[in-house]
C-alpha cells in the first residue's frame, strides 16, 4: 500500500531556482541529518511545483546515505486507507507500531486532512511519537497548515514547529532550465529560442509547462522538421510580439504583448544583475543563504561581501565551513550532556567559536556523571553461602554479561542481608568495564535528584546524565511508591536500557508484586528479569560472617566465640554487626579480652557492674557501643501525648 | 537609500523621471504601470491637479522578484515639471539611483527643456551629486508629432545630449521607448552597482 520511491524523482533531476531553492536546501539538510534539522519540515506550494519530486527525493538522498534507514513515502490517503484497514483487522497497534520505527517518513497531500478527526488524533499522535525518537518526518501540502481547514490547533503548532516552506512558481530562467532538461530527457532537440518562447509564457505549474512541451515534441515529431520559435508560439497559441503588433499596431496594450514586454525587460534585467553580481558574490551569496536557512550567524560571510575584491573568498567559506562543522559536533556534544544547553545561540555563532568551545567545556564540567557506586562494598568482602548463593549466581552472570543474561535483576530480601553490599559491589565490578558509566544510588538519592531538577528546570540535563549511564543500580526500589513522576521516568529509562541492552539492577525487601504503591507497568518490567532472593544468613554463613568481622576488629578468633555467637538467633547479617560491635566495645570498656563468656555476659544480661556512684537509675543502662542492655525494662509503648495531658488535667 | 543590501540580499533602484512640465513623465509612469503583471506591482500613487497636471510627485513600485538571490525592486518617481516645484524637485532627486531625463521634442520647448536640465544638474549638486556620475538617460518623447513641429533624435543629442549619455526618442503615449528607456537606466545603475561602492 506504501507507494515505492519514484526513482526519476532525485533531487538530481530537480531544477533548482529562486522560487524552490529553501525548500531544496532544507530538503538536502533532512535528508543528510534525518530527525535532526527541521522536524518536521512541511513543504507547501501550489499543484504541480515539484512537492512530490522533493519529498521522494528527500527519500532517495536520505537512503544513499544511509542504506539501513527504514523510510516510507506515502499519500494522506495511503495513510488513511492503510489506517481503517488495520483498524478493520483489530491490528490498530501493530499499524501504530509499523510506524513508529520509520526512520524517515514522507507523508503527501496533507491538506486532505481536512474534516477527519480521528486521522488528524493519529497524525498528531505519530508525530509526537516520531519527534520524539529522534524520527524524521516531512509533509507536503497545497497550503500552509494554518490554511488547512478545521486542522487541529495542536497539529498545526506542531507542524510550524519545525520548518515551513514553500516553492512558488519557477521563474523564467528556471523555466527554461526545465525546460532544457526534459527536452534532454526526451531526446528532443529544438532550434535556439523555442524553449525561450515556450518559457516566456507563465504557466502557473510546471505540470502546465511539461505539457507545452510535449505538445511541441509531438508536433516535431509528426512534422519531422525543427520548429522555429513562431512556428512554436503558433502551437502553443502564444501571441508573439510580431503577430501582434501586425495585427493591431496600435493596440500595443493587449495582454500578451504587455507581458510580454515586461517579461522582456525582466530578461534583461536579470542579465544585467547576473553580469553585476560576480560570480565569488553568487558563491557567498549562496554560502549565505545555506548556513542561515540553518540558523548559523554568518555576518563573517557577509562583511566579505561588503568588500570590493575581497582575497581568499573560497578559503573564506571553507574555513567558516569548518567552524560551522565544529560548531555542529560541539552541539552534538553538548546535546548529549544537556540537551537544554544544546540549543543556546552561541553553537550558532561562528564568529565567536572560542566561545562555543568556552560553552562546550562548561557543559562538559557541569555535567557530573551519575552517581558511582560506593567504594565501601567491594565484590570480595561480599561473604557467599547457602542462603545467598543464588543471588550471588546472578550477580556473577550480570557482570560477566550485563544487559544479555538478567536484565533487570531485582535482588530482594529483607533489611541487614546485605542487599546494598551485593549492589554496590555488582556496581563497582561493572564500573571495571570499559567505558562503563554506573550509576549507583538509593532510590531515595534519585528521588531528590529528580525534585531537584524539576525545581532547578534541568529536567532534561538529569535525564540526560542517566541516559549516559551503562548501567543503572537502584537500592530500595519500594520507595518508589506513590512517587508518581520518578516512576514515569524510571519506567522512561526502564525502557531506554532494556532496548539497549543495558543492565538495571534493583534491590527491595519483598517479590515487586507483594510492593504497594508502584505501578502495574514498573512491577511488571521488575518481574520481566530475575528476581533472586537473599535468605536470612544461616549458621555457617554467620560464622564466616564473624570470622571476617572478628579479624577485621583484631579479635584471635576463639572456636568457642565463634560457635556462641552463630549460635544467637540472629536474622540479619546488620544486626550480627551490631552484635559483634557492643561485645567489643563492652571488652574495650572492661578492657578485658573478647571471650565467649564476656559475650554471653553482655548479650544475655549479666547484672551489670556495679555502679560506684550509687545513683538509683531506671535500670536501663546504654551502654557506650548504644545498645540497651536490659531489653525487659525498656518500656516500647508509651502512652500517647494527649493521654498523659489528660491524666494530669485530672 | 540603499542601492545593494547584500545583508538581506535587495537591490532597489531609485529611478526619477525628470524633465520640464508637460514632456510626458506620468505617461512613462502610466504605460510601465499598465504592463506590469498586477502581482508585480504596487499602487501607482500619484498626486495630479484636476488638469491632470503632476502637483507633487508619481510613485510606481515595480517587484521583479529574486533575481541571481537578489529580492530586485524598482521605484519609479517623476517630478513636477512645472518651474515654481523646485522644493519638491530637489526632495524626489534625494537618493536618486538614476535619472531618465524626458525631454519634450516638440521645437518650442527647446528652451525649457535645456532649463530644466540646468536645473537638475543644480538640484543634484545641492544633494552633493555631480551630475557626471550620475546613470543619465535621455529620452525625446512626443516623436509622434508631426516632423515639422518637433526636432530629429540626432537635433535633440546635440543641443542637449552634451554628455553624450544613451539617448532614446519615444512616443510615450503608446509606448514606443517606454521600456527600452527603463532598460537602459536600469542597466546603468545596476552596472554602477558593480563597480561602485555598495552602498550600506
Amino acid at each position: 500500500m506504501t507507494s515505492a520511491l519514484n526513482p526519476r524523482f532525485s533531487f538530481e533531476t530537480f531544477v533548482v531556482g529562486s522560487a524552490n531553492r529553501l525548500a531544496v536546501t532544507a530538503g538536502r539538510t533532512v535528508a543528510e541529518n534525518p530527525g535532526s534539522a527541521y522536524n518536521p519540515l512541511f513543504i507547501y506550494s501550489g499543484s504541480g511545483l515539484g512537492k512530490t519530486h522533493v519529498l521522494m527525493a528527500i527519500g532517495h538522498a536520505a537512503k544513499t546515505i544511509a542504506s539501513q534507514l527504514n523510510i516510507e513515502y506515502l499519500t494522506l490517503d495511503e495513510y488513511v486507507e492503510a489506517f481503517h484497514a488495520e483498524i478493520a483487522a483489530g491490528q490498530g497497534d501493530a499499524f501504530r507500531r509499523r510506524f513508529q520505527n520509520v526512520d524517515v517518513l514522507l507523508v503527501d497531500d496533507v491538506q486532505f486532512l481536512t474534516n477527519r478527526k480521528e486521522m488528524q488524533a493519529e497524525l498528531l499522535r505519530l508525530t509526537e511519537a516520531l519527534q520524539q525518537s529522534g524520527h524524521q518526518i516531512v509533509l507536503a501540502s497545497d497550503r500552509p497548515p494554518a490554511e488547512i481547514a478545521d486542522l487541529d490547533e495542536r497539529l498545526i503548532s506542531r507542524f510550524s514547529g519545525g520548518l515551513v516552506v514553500d516553492m512558488g512558481v519557477p521563474d523564467y530562467e528556471t523555466r527554461v532550465a526545465i525546460l532544457r532538461r526534459k527536452a534532454e530527457e526526451r531526446g528532443s532537440k529544438f532550434q535556439p529560442g523555442v524553449l525561450e518562447t515556450v518559457a516566456k509564457v507563465e504557466y502557473p505549474n510546471v505540470r502546465e509547462l511539461m505539457g507545452a512541451l510535449n505538445r511541441l515534441v509531438a508536433f516535431q515529431a509528426v512534422n519531422d522538421m525543427p520548429m522555429n520559435a513562431e512556428a512554436a508560439s503558433k502551437v502553443l497559441g502564444i501571441p508573439t510580439a510580431a503577430s501582434s503588433a501586425a495585427a493591431s499596431p496600435a493596440a500595443a496594450s493587449s495582454a500578451a504583448a504587455s507581458q510580454d514586454e515586461f517579461s522582456q525587460f525582466l530578461t534583461d534585467v536579470t542579465v544585467t544583475v547576473g553580469k553585476a553580481v560576480e560570480a565569488w558574490r553568487a558563491r557567498v551569496t549562496e554560502a549565505v543563504m545555506r548556513w542561515e536557512g540553518e540558523g548559523y550567524r554568518t555576518g563573517r560571510l557577509e562583511k566579505l561581501l561588503e568588500q570590493e575584491t575581497p582575497a581568499a573568498v573560497d578559503e573564506a567559506i571553507a574555513a567558516y565551513v569548518q567552524d560551522v562543522e565544529r560548531l555542529k559536533a560541539l552541539e552534538a556534544e553538548v546535546a548529549v550532556l544537556d540537551p537544554q544547553a544544546a540549543g543556546a545561540k552561541v553553537f550558532r555563532d561562528p564568529e565567536h567559536m572560542d566561545a562555543a568551545e568556552a560553552a562546550a567545556a562548561k557543559v562538559r564540567d557541569g555535567a557530573a556523571p551519575p552517581p558511582p557506586p560506593s567504594a565501601a562494598f567491594p565484590f570480595e568482602s561480599y561473604v557467599a553461602g547457602p542462603s545467598n548463593d543464588v543471588a550471588l549466581k546472578a550477580v556473577r552472570d550480570v557482570v560477566a554479561k550485563p544487559g544479555k543474561k538478567y536484565n533487570p535483576l531485582v535482588i530482594v530480601g529483607k533489611s541487614g542481608l546485605g542487599k546494598t553490599h551485593l549492589l554496590n559491589a555488582v556496581g563497582l565490578e561493572l564500573a571495571k568495564k570499559k567505558n562503563a558509566v554506573v550509576a549507583c544510588l538509593s532510590t531515595q538519592g534519585f528521588v531528590d535528584e529528580l525534585i531537584a531538577a524539576i525545581d532547578g528546570n534541568r529536567v532534561d540535563w538529569w535525564r540526560a546524565r542517566y541516559r549516559r549511564a551503562t548501567a543503572l543500580l537502584l537500592d530500595d526500589i519500594h520507595l518508589l511508591a506513590g512517587k508518581e513522576r520518578t516512576q514515569e521516568e524510571l519506567f522512561n529509562l526502564f525502557n531506554q536500557f532494556l532496548d539497549a541492552d543495558r543492565q538495571l539492577v534493583f534491590t527491595a525487601p519483598a517479590h515487586p508484586n507483594t510492593l504497594d504503591g508502584l505501578e502495574e507497568r514498573i512491577v511488571s518490567r521488575l518481574e520481566g528479569g530475575l528476581v533472586a532472593e537473599i535468605a536470612e544468613p544461616d549458621k555457617d554463613l554467620r560464622r564466616s560472617v564473624l570470622e571476617r568481622l572478628l579479624t577485621q576488629q583484631h579479635v584471635p578468633l576463639e572456636p568457642a566465640l565463634l560457635d556462641y555467637l552463630a549460635d544467637r538467633p540472629i536474622d540479619s547479617v546488620r544486626s550480627l554487626t551490631g552484635v559483634v560491635q557492643r561485645v567489643v566495645e563492652a571488652a574495650a570498656a572492661q578492657d578485658a579480652p573478647v571471650t565467649a563468656g564476656l559475650a554471653r555476659e553482655v548479650l544475655e544480661g549479666a547484672p551489670p557492674p556495679r555502679r560506684t556512684t550509687g545513683l538509683r537509675t531506671s535500670g536501663i543502662v546504654v551502654s557506650s557501643a548504644g545498645g540497651v542492655r536490659s531489653r525487659e525494662k525498656m518500656v516500647w509503648d508509651w502512652p500517647s501525648a494527649g493521654d498523659r495531658v489528660i491524666e494530669d488535667l485530672r | 537609500m540603499s542601492l545593494v543590501n547584500f545583508t538581506s540580499r535587495e537591490i532597489t533602484c531609485k529611478i526619477v523621471y525628470y524633465g520640464p512640465g508637460r514632456s510626458g513623465k506620468t505617461t512613462n509612469l502610466h504605460y510601465i504601470y499598465g504592463r506590469v503583471p498586477e502581482t508585480r506591482r504596487g499602487r501607482m500613487v500619484s498626486l495630479a491637479t484636476q488638469t491632470d497636471r503632476t502637483l507633487f510627485f508619481d510613485f510606481l513600485p515595480i517587484d521583479l522578484g529574486q533575481i541571481s538571490g537578489f529580492s530586485t525592486r524598482f521605484q519609479l518617481y517623476t517630478v513636477p515639471g512645472q518651474v515654481y516645484y523646485n522644493a519638491t524637485r530637489r526632495l524626489v532627486l534625494q537618493g536618486a539611483d538614476g535619472v531618465v531625463f524626458v525631454g519634450d521634442s516638440q521645437a518650442r520647448q527647446l528652451d525649457e527643456n535645456i532649463e530644466s536640465l540646468q536645473n537638475l544638474q543644480s538640484n543634484l549638486l545641492e544633494h552633493g551629486v555631480d551630475v557626471r556620475t550620475m546613470p543619465l538617460i535621455m529620452q525625446y518623447n512626443k516623436q509622434d508629432l508631426p516632423p515639422e513641429l518637433i526636432l530629429t533624435h540626432a537635433e535633440l543629442d546635440d543641443a542637449l545630449n552634451f554628455r553624450s549619455v544613451p539617448s532614446f526618442p519615444a512616443d510615450a503615449l503608446h509606448g514606443k521607448g517606454v521600456f527600452e528607456t527603463l532598460k537602459a537606466v536600469s542597466e546603468l545603475v545596476l552596472k554602477k552597482l558593480a563597480t561602485g561602492s555598495p552602498a550600506a
